[in-house]
C-alpha cells in the first residue's frame, strides 16, 4: 500500500468513508445516501407491498409466510412492550425495522465492490452504507422524535403534557429542575437511537476497511468471522432501533 | 460527521416509507393474519363439535340397541307366556271334553241299561202274567182279575 501509484492507508481509509457531497455549506446533500436509502426503500417495501397484496388467509406461500413471520415478531413485540392505542406503532415498528436492516445490510457487500462500480462509471465516492452516514440515523431517530411529542400533545393534551413537563418527578416546587430533567430525558432520545446505530454501523464499516488493508491472502482470515459477526450486529441495531421506539412511544402514552 | 440537509431529505424519505407500510403492507397481511386465525378457530370448534356429535351419536345408538334388546327379551317373555296359556287352555278344554265324553257315555250306559232293565221286567212280567195265565187260564177269567193282573204288574 506504499507504492506511490496506490493510495496510502489513510487516503485509503479516507476515500472509503467521504460521501459523495453535492452543494456547500448545511445545504448540501449526500447524494449516495439518499439514492442507496431510497433504492433500497423502494426495493424491499415494494416487494413486501406486492406480497401483501397477494396475501391469501389460506395456506401462505413461502414468501407470504416469511413476511408474516417478520409481521408477526414486530407485533408480538408492539404489543407486549405499547398499552396505548395507535394503528401507527406496528407499521412504524416495522418500517424501521426492516429499512435498518436492509441498509445496514449493506455493510456485507465487499467494501470495495461498489466504489470500484461506481468508481468505472466515474462517480468518485459512493459511501454503500447509508447507516453509517449520521443525517440517516438523525432523520429517523428525530422524526421518532417528533412523533413522541406528536403523541404526547395528542394523548394528554397540551396542559396534561406541560403538567407532566413541570411537576414530574420532584412536584410542582421544584418546576425548572423538572422541566430541565424532562428536557435532557426527551433530547437524549433521539440522540442516542440515531448514535448508537451510526457508531455501530460506522465502527463495523471502519473494521471492514482495516481488513481490507490486509495482503489478499489473508484477508478471508478475519473478513469472513466479522462478516458472520455483523449478521448478527446488523440485526441486533435494527431490532434495537425499533424496540426504542416502540418504549418511547408507550412513554408518550402513559403518563407517569 | 458532518449534518446537512440529507437529514430532511432521509426524514421525507422515512416518512413516505412509513406512510407507504401503513397503508399497502401492515393492512392486508395483518387481515390475512386475522382471518387465518378465525378459520382455524372456526376449524377446530368444528372438529369438537364433531367429536361431541359423534360420541352424542354414539350413546345415542348404544341406547337403541339396549332398548331393543330389552323389548326383544320382553316379547320373547310375553310369547312364551301366551304359548303356556294356550297349552294350559288346550289342555283344559281336552279334560272338560274328555270328561264330558265321558258323562254322556256313562249318561247312555245308565240309559241303555234302564231301557234293559224295563224290557227285561215288562218281559218278566209279561212272563209272569203269561205263566200266570197258563196256570190260571182254567180256573180264573182273565178279563174278571184283570185289575188283580195290572197291579202286580205296576208292582213289579
Amino acid at each position: 500500500m506504499t507504492e506511490s501509484a496506490a493510495p496510502s492507508s489513510s487516503e485509503y481509509i479516507h476515500h472509503h468513508l467521504t460521501n459523495l457531497v453535492s452543494g456547500k455549506g448545511f445545504w448540501s446533500f449526500d447524494i449516495d445516501t439518499l439514492v442507496t436509502s431510497a433504492v433500497l426503500g423502494l426495493i424491499v417495501f415494494g416487494f413486501m407491498a406486492s406480497v401483501a397484496r397477494k396475501a391469501t388467509s389460506g395456506v401462505p406461500g413461502r414468501t407470504q409466510a416469511a413476511v408474516e413471520i417478520l409481521l408477526e415478531m414486530v407485533q408480538t413485540q408492539v404489543r407486549d412492550t405499547f398499552h396505548g392505542e395507535s394503528g401507527m406503532v406496528g407499521p412504524l415498528a416495522l418500517t424501521i425495522f426492516v429499512w435498518v436492516f436492509s441498509l445496514n445490510a449493506m455493510d456485507l457487500l465487499p467494501v470495495d465492490l461498489v466504489s470500484l462500480l461506481m468508481g468505472s462509471v466515474g462517480v468518485e465516492h459512493w459511501k454503500a452504507v447509508p447507516t453509517t452516514d449520521p443525517n440517516l440515523t438523525f432523520a429517523m431517530s428525530l422524526t421518532v422524535f417528533f412523533l413522541i411529542l406528536y403523541y404526547n400533545f395528542k394523548v394528554k393534551k397540551c396542559g396534561g403534557f406541560m403538567r407532566e413537563v413541570f411537576t414530574v418527578p420532584f412536584g410542582a416546587k421544584m418546576a425548572p429542575f423538572n422541566f430541565l430533567f424532562r428536557l435532557i430525558e426527551d433530547l437524549a432520545k433521539p440522540v442516542s437511537l440515531a448514535l448508537r446505530l451510526f457508531g455501530n454501523m460506522y465502527a463495523g464499516e471502519m473494521v471492514f476497511i482495516l481488513i481490507a488493508l490486509l495482503p489478499p491472502y489473508l484477508q478471508w482470515l478475519l473478513g469472513a468471522p466479522w462478516a458472520i459477526f455483523h449478521i448478527l450486529i446488523i440485526t441486533l441495531q435494527a431490532f434495537i432501533f425499533m424496540i426504542l421506539t416502540i418504549i418511547y412511544l408507550s412513554m408518550a402514552h402513559e403518563s407517569h | 460527521m458532518n449534518i446537512n440537509a440529507t437529514l430532511f431529505g432521509q426524514a421525507i424519505t422515512f416518512a413516505i416509507l412509513i406512510w407507504f407500510t401503513m397503508k399497502f403492507v401492515w393492512p392486508p397481511v395483518v387481515a390475512a393474519l386475522d382471518d387465518r386465525s378465525k378459520k382455524i378457530a372456526e376449524g377446530l370448534e368444528a372438529a369438537e363439535r364433531g367429536r361431541q356429535d359423534y360420541a352424542k351419536a354414539e350413546l345415542r345408538s348404544q341406547d337403541a340397541l339396549n332398548e331393543a334388546r330389552a323389548r326383544a327379551a320382553e316379547i320373547i317373555a310375553l310369547s312364551e307366556k301366551q304359548a303356556q296359556a294356550i297349552v294350559q287352555q288346550a289342555h283344559d278344554a281336552a279334560v272338560i271334553e274328555a270328561n264330558r265324553v265321558k258323562a254322556q257315555a256313562q249318561a247312555e250306559v245308565e240309559q241303555e241299561v234302564m231301557r234293559a232293565r224295563d224290557s227285561l221286567r215288562d218281559r218278566v212280567a209279561d212272563l209272569a202274567v203269561s205263566g200266570a195265565e197258563k196256570i190260571l187260564r182254567r180256573e180264573i177269567d182273565a178279563q174278571a182279575h184283570a185289575d188283580l193282573l195290572t197291579a202286580i204288574q205296576a208292582e213289579l
